[in-house]
């Protein structure tokens, strides 16, 4: 940890990223990209209350311990063996499992910190972190929070009020008119004020409801009609929002930092327009879309907001930005944001000790001139969910197997989570933020690609898959995103990687090589070898393999550790250690370096293997079993259209039906939720309700029986 | 032998009596016109040997989903290694017309021999469901009986693939001596060599009692059935209405009955799977548990087991996830995975070397010891004992189920079993104890006491007459302050302590580093030598 600790007197100097920390963990070196310029003689707080879990917790922790604050964890009862409880110097269980009841429960937080002396409170990132009752608390007991002031919290946490002290801090805000208008001709009048293009909707529709986008006066006539009938007619409410329409948004992001003596400074934006059901899933810093003038323009509205408020200590202020680099204020997020990583590697900052230093009253150390752009960072959101449901439905499960991809240089892992952990219900499934970085973009993007191939989970379903995918998606390698990206780039859901005819090449031959090398293993008996001979080998391996119901035969001959694979007159060499015990599986495949996973091998041939992120189902069968295979029964799948299963695991919320009960299709019979997201489960035919197999309340897991139809 | 290996690789066959083949060939290259006719007929019957039934009946075989003798043979066996024998052998019956030529089967209904498998030896044989169902004809029995002798002598293991009608009923009593010379040879070469069936079709009646007599019953789903009597008699004599699914089927014996094993998915599936199976196991009980290569490092820390067993102690947890954790390349070849799942049994390796692993399961009824539990634990245990493969056992059990459904059923005797089997065997005997080892229930699962070479506690441990509250409950009874004395208790005696101070368990260690003890040990005790006092044979509480 030394590395961290610059010589006193030193920390008035930016520690920009071309001084790289080094850190000897495990089995390699990684950097860090981000210095805590550390001043032994400035003063500090003695011991920081982290009132989080998870990554944040961890990622909280290590600023306090190279910065020499003694940190105390909260953790509920499920969490006692977490890594954030383990990292802290001490821990208080707040309460059971349930969020309500353990890290949202401010007594119990507030009696946490009494019992431990902790001088300030670190909120992380949701839980309290904006909440201004605790921030409330927390001053009249005299304990620092860090983040900012609770009339700041109040402010922008009100999204008309934050609205409304943007525009007055002369930040671009959507423009729009919310109120009856009188006719076609009003309609005009307005959205020429506003500019076009623009949506009209009747104000009382929710969402994106009976929403029409005009983008001349005949259109917006138009849409005035259809409007105001519907409005009428359906919400018998007369009123219209007539808004600025963004057509393909981004959402970018500044983050600000700011003392409690008025300075404040931006340090550059965050690209965070992938997303899924608004929650992120791959940022960058910083943006491909930003030209310096935007950035700056961006930054200094993101300044001037943050004094209008006077914030202190580092918030996010969110924009929505149109395909022409107009840009309107979205909301300001008053606390250290999940995404924080990459700024940290751009700027190098340490943004939990600069909240810390701010907390304690300090000024702040940098000017704007001293923030940098260095480089390239990318981050990925590693979750433990299914991406080929809508993206991503939680998965829970134990990690069997973990490890993250720390022996490559320039790969930071933020995780709160171990080997053995469990990912439950209860909380979060995010499993770590993967953040790589590089000169450039093309750098960060190739080492994000190694790093998520060396990446091992097992034990519960990952979004790997889908990540590997988007890095690789020529759209957002040429910078052309939205926060439409995922359904624009797949419409009909995500459906892993297609493989080109070479891919599939590659990964046919790798089973092929694969299980030959295991079944030469099989036969090498150690010791005493009575009766036993070493079969001769074969000079040619005739297989079958099959993939996706097609099924291919491939010729395998070997050299030592290099297997030469010849399928349809194409050649595929492959070589490697070949290390039947790794999860990892190293190989060159015709002079390319390439790692797959092995996530699978059976005595029966099966072969699962993770090639470019997705997972692929093989079979590898000898030319005789092959061609006995075709007398084998035909396993009758089970109807699916009469019983219905649970897709992941969660609570039963609601069952709508009874046996006995006549169901049309799509009609909804249950109701499921799992971390915060309520999913309704409908019928896939009309049928009667055989039986029911769940109660409101009940606690099912992915793949439970729920109902049967007959 | 070249020769020999010549004549295989033209006919894909080759004989046992191998030396007599080579002799007629060789007078028929000399006097070819003379014995014309004889080599004739040898190839003729080789011919009619090798499509057992006909081609109609191979095509039914085939229809109903399954392989024939003679390729299930084929997948099993490493390629050109089967050597057979008695492939000349006819049946003898002269009643009900089976004497006719058209009823004679050169090898009649079961196709017999040795073979390798990954290049051990093995013994084999088939049943040819082709040939008169299959059915057990005195000569069959005869050819099975001929290659479970030499196996014995030899010192290798039997597989036998089970597809068979039953009876040969045209022959009567010989073809019941048939059954019972089968039966004896189990018996003689049970403990002598290990001795597997694999159910691919009917096993119906008397049948049924050889492959519960071999050490391990393998079935294939769908298309195999034990019974000791069909769903007809079922019917007529209990009035039962039953399937032969649900009386016999593969998910019957390995859920209910616990008669099977395994279960497969097809042939295929099933032959390839006791390939891998084959290779835990020792050719013989003079053999040592086989070694493998083995690439998955010896001292491998497990980080995971430092987390897994929860701090409630009514919490439960996957065995399944510790064993897969310590043994090498997370492979674990489990026996009965579907019946009294309380108990976890089956083969790994460690650091190359088979051993054997015997667990509570706390994910099931708390991983208590019951009547099933016990048997299953029980008939493993000697299993492994009898060829030297080493035990490894993971106690985690609150004791033995109580209740009247299980004193009725004698867990007092069947409990015994496992008692008798842990405390007889020799083998080397490595114990970690998780968490709760309560009552007789520690006692008998592999503990100290019954010759335990080495055990350990994880810092979890708790190694006690019974739970606190329950204890509590008893000393203190009618006194005030309950829960203070439970926590006593506790402090007292849910922890390692009480049995590390006494040397019952050997060593208190960091579940994290289990896998390279046990490693570390298992070379130790390689050479361990012990041996019980002579008896003819012991008394096991049956």
């Amino acid at each position: 940890m030394a590395a961290y600790r610059s010589a006193a007197g030193f920390q008035r100097v930016l520690h920009a990223v071309k001084h790289v920390c080094f850190s000897k963990q495990r089995c390699g070196v990684i950097i860090c990209r981000y210095s805590t310029v550390y001043d032994p003689t400035e003063k500090t707080f003695d011991k920081i209350l982290i009132a989080n879990r998870g990554e944040i917790a961890c990622r909280v922790i290590k600023t306090c311990k190279k910065m020499g604050i003694k940190t105390v964890a909260v953790h509920s009862d499920v969490d006692s063996s977490a890594v954030h409880v383990k990292m802290a110097d001490e821990a208080v269980c707040v309460g059971p499992a349930p969020t309500n009841k353990s890290y949202l429960n401010m007594d119990a937080i507030m009696n946490a910190i009494k019992q431990t002396g902790a001088q300030a409170v670190h909120p992380g990132y949701g839980f309290l972190s904006e909440n201004k009752q605790f921030a409330k608390r927390l001053a009249a007991e005299g304990v620092s929070f860090i983040g900012p002031d609770t009339h700041a919290i109040q402010a922008m946490g009100d999204k008309i009020e934050s609205k409304l002290i943007a525009k007055a801090a002369k930040v671009n805000t959507i423009p729009g008119f919310d109120g009856v208008v009188k006719d076609a001709e009003e309609a005009v009048k307005i959205a020429g004020e506003i500019g076009y293009p623009v949506m009209i909707k009747a104000s009382a529709g929710g969402g994106g409801k009976g929403m029409r986008i005009a983008w001349n006066d005949e259109e917006t006539r138009e849409g005035f009609r259809f409007s105001s009938q519907e409005a009428a007619s359906s919400f018998g409410d007369d009123r219209l929002l007539i808004e600025k329409f963004i057509d393909n948004p981004r959402h970018i992001e500044i983050q600000v930092l700011a003392d409690k003596h008025g300075n404040a400074l931006w340090l550059n934006e965050r690209e965070c327009s992938i997303q899924r059901r608004n929650q992120k899933v791959v940022e960058e810093a910083p943006s491909t879309f930003l030209d310096p003038d935007t950035r700056r323009a961006m930054g200094e509205q993101a300044v001037s907001l943050a004094k209008a408020v006077k914030y202190s200590s580092a918030g996010t202020v969110e924009f929505l930005v149109d395909s022409k680099k107009n840009f309107y204020f979205l909301e300001m997020n008053t606390r250290l944001q999940v995404e924080h990583p990459i700024t940290e590697c751009i700027t190098g900052l340490d943004l939990v000790q600069q909240m810390i230093r701010i907390a304690m009253g300090y000024k702040l150390q940098h000017k704007q001139s001293d923030i940098p752009i260095n480089g390239w960072a990318i981050e990925s959101r590693v979750y433990a969910e299914d991406p080929y449901k809508s993206f991503g439905l939680p998965s829970i499960g134990r990690l069997s197997q973990y490890q993250e991809p720390l022996d490559l240089r320039n790969v930071r892992v933020d995780s709160g989570i171990e080997e053995g952990s469990d990912i439950s219900i209860y909380y979060d499934p995010m499993i770590s933020k993967l953040v790589t970085y590089g000169k450039t973009r093309e750098e960060a993007l190739k080492k994000m690609e190694e790093a998520l191939d060396n990446y091992v989970i097992r034990g519960v379903t990952h979004n790997i898959p889908l990540l590997r995918e988007i890095i690789v998606h020529p759209r957002f390698v040429s910078g052309d995103i939205s926060t439409k990206f995922l359904p624009e780039v797949y419409p009909d859901g995500f459906k892993g990687h297609m493989l080109t005819a070479g891919e599939r090449r590659e990964l046919l031959a790798t089973a092929a090589a694969l299980y030959v090398a295991a079944q030469l293993r099989s036969q090498k008996f150690l010791g005493d070898l009575r009766v036993s001979v070493v079969p001769a080998e074969s000079r040619q391996w005739e297989l079958c393999v099959e993939l996706d119901k097609g099924v291919h035969m491939l010729g395998v001959s070997r050299s030592g550790n290099n297997y030469t694979v010849e399928i349809d007159g194409e050649k595929v060499e492959v070589s490697g250690e070949w290390n039947l015990a790794s999860a990892l599986l190293p190989l060159t495949i015709n002079g390319k370096h390439r790692t797959l996973q092995c996530l699978l091998r059976t005595a029966a041939g099966e072969i699962t293997l993770q090639y470019l992120g997705t997972s692929f189902k093989l079979r590898v069968l000898s030319k005789l079993a092959a061609s006995l295979s075709k007398h084998m029964p035909e396993k009758v799948p089970e109807d699916t259209s009469s019983i219905l299963r649970s897709p992941m695991p969660g609570s039963v919320v609601a069952v709508s039906v009874k046996p006995g009960d006549n169901v049309a299709e799509g009609q909804e019979i249950c109701v499921i939720e799992a971390m915060k997201m309520q999913n309704s489960m409908t019928a896939a035919k009309a049928a009667k309700v055989k039986s029911v197999h769940c109660k409101a309340g009940d606690t099912v897991g992915e793949g439970d029986l729920l109902v049967e139809l007959e | 032998m070249d020769y020999i290996y010549q004549v295989r690789l033209t006919t894909h066959i080759s004989s046992a009596i191998g030396s007599l083949t080579h002799a007629l060939l060789q007078n028929a290259r000399c006097y070819s016109v003379s014995h014309l006719s004889v080599q004739e007929r040898i190839e003729q019957k080789r011919k009619a040997a090798l499509t057992g039934g006909g081609q109609l009946r191979i095509a039914a075989q085939h229809k109903r989903g399954k392989l024939t003798a003679r390729e299930r043979l084929e997948l099993l066996l490493d390629p050109d290694s089967f050597v057979e024998y008695d492939m000349f052998v006819e049946h003898r019956c002269s009643d009900f017309g089976m004497e006719a030529d058209h009823n004679k089967y050169p090898g009649d209904s079961v196709v017999t021999g040795q073979g390798r498998i990954n290049g051990r030896l093995v013994y084999v044989f088939s049943q040819d469901f082709t040939v008169f169902g299959g059915s057990l004809s005195g000569a069959h029995a005869q050819k099975i009986c001929k290659i479970m002798d030499q196996a014995m002598m030899v010192g290798a293991p039997v597989i036998g693939l089970n597809d068979s009608g039953g009876a040969r009923i045209q022959e009567g009593v010989e073809s019941l001596a048939g059954y019972a010379d089968i039966f004896l040879r189990n018996v003689m070469a049970s403990g002598v060599v290990p001795q597997i069936s694999l159910i691919m079709g009917p096993c119906a009646g008397g049948a049924v009692y050889s492959p519960a007599l071999t050490d391990f019953t393998f079935m294939v789903k769908d298309t195999s059935y034990l019974f000791i009597t069909g769903p007809d008699v079922v019917k007529s004599v209990t009035n039962e209405d039953v399937t032969q699914e649900e009386l016999g089927g593969a998910k019957t014996h390995t859920t209910v009955s616990g008669v099977a094993h395994r279960a497969f998915e097809n042939d295929i599936d099933a032959l390839l799977n006791l390939r891998n199976f084959f290779n835990f196991l020792p050719l013989s009980n003079k053999d040592p548990a086989p070694v493998t290569e083995c690439h998955d490092p010896r001292d491998r820390l497990v980080p995971g087991l430092d987390t897994i067993v929860p701090f409630e102690s009514t919490k439960a947890y996957d065995m399944l996830d510790i064993v897969h954790g310590i043994v090498d390349e997370r492979e674990f070849f489990e026996i009965m995975p579907n019946y009294a799942k309380n108990i976890v049994v089956g083969f790994a390796r460690m650091n190359g070397r088979t051993v054997g692993i015997v667990g509570n399961q706390p994910k099931v009824a708390s991983g208590c010891l019951d009547i099933n539990s016990s048997v299953k634990g029980a008939r493993f245990v000697r299993f492994c004992d009898a060829f030297n493969i080493p035990i490894i056992t993971f106690v985690d059990v609150p004791g033995f189920l109580p209740g009247t459904a299980q004193e009725y059923g004698g867990i007092i005797r069947h409990g015994a079993k496992l008692l008798y089997a842990f405390a007889e065997a020799t083998v080397p005997k490595i114990t970690v104890i998780t968490r709760k080892a309560y009552g007789g229930a520690y006692d008998v699962m592999s503990s100290k006491h019954l010759r335990g070479d080495v055990n350990y506690a994880w810092p979890s441990a708790e190694v006690a007459v019974m739970g606190a509250k329950g204890a509590v409950q008893i000393i203190f009874r009618g006194k005030e302050n309950q829960a203070e004395a439970e926590a006593e208790y506790v402090e007292k005696f849910a922890n390692p302590f009480p049995a590390a101070v006494r040397g019952f368990v050997d060593d208190i260690i960091q579940p994290s580093t289990t896998r390279k003890r046990i490693c570390r040990d298992l070379e130790v005790l390689a050479s361990k030598k012990q041996t019980n006092p002579w008896k003819k044979h012991a008394n096991i509480p049956l």
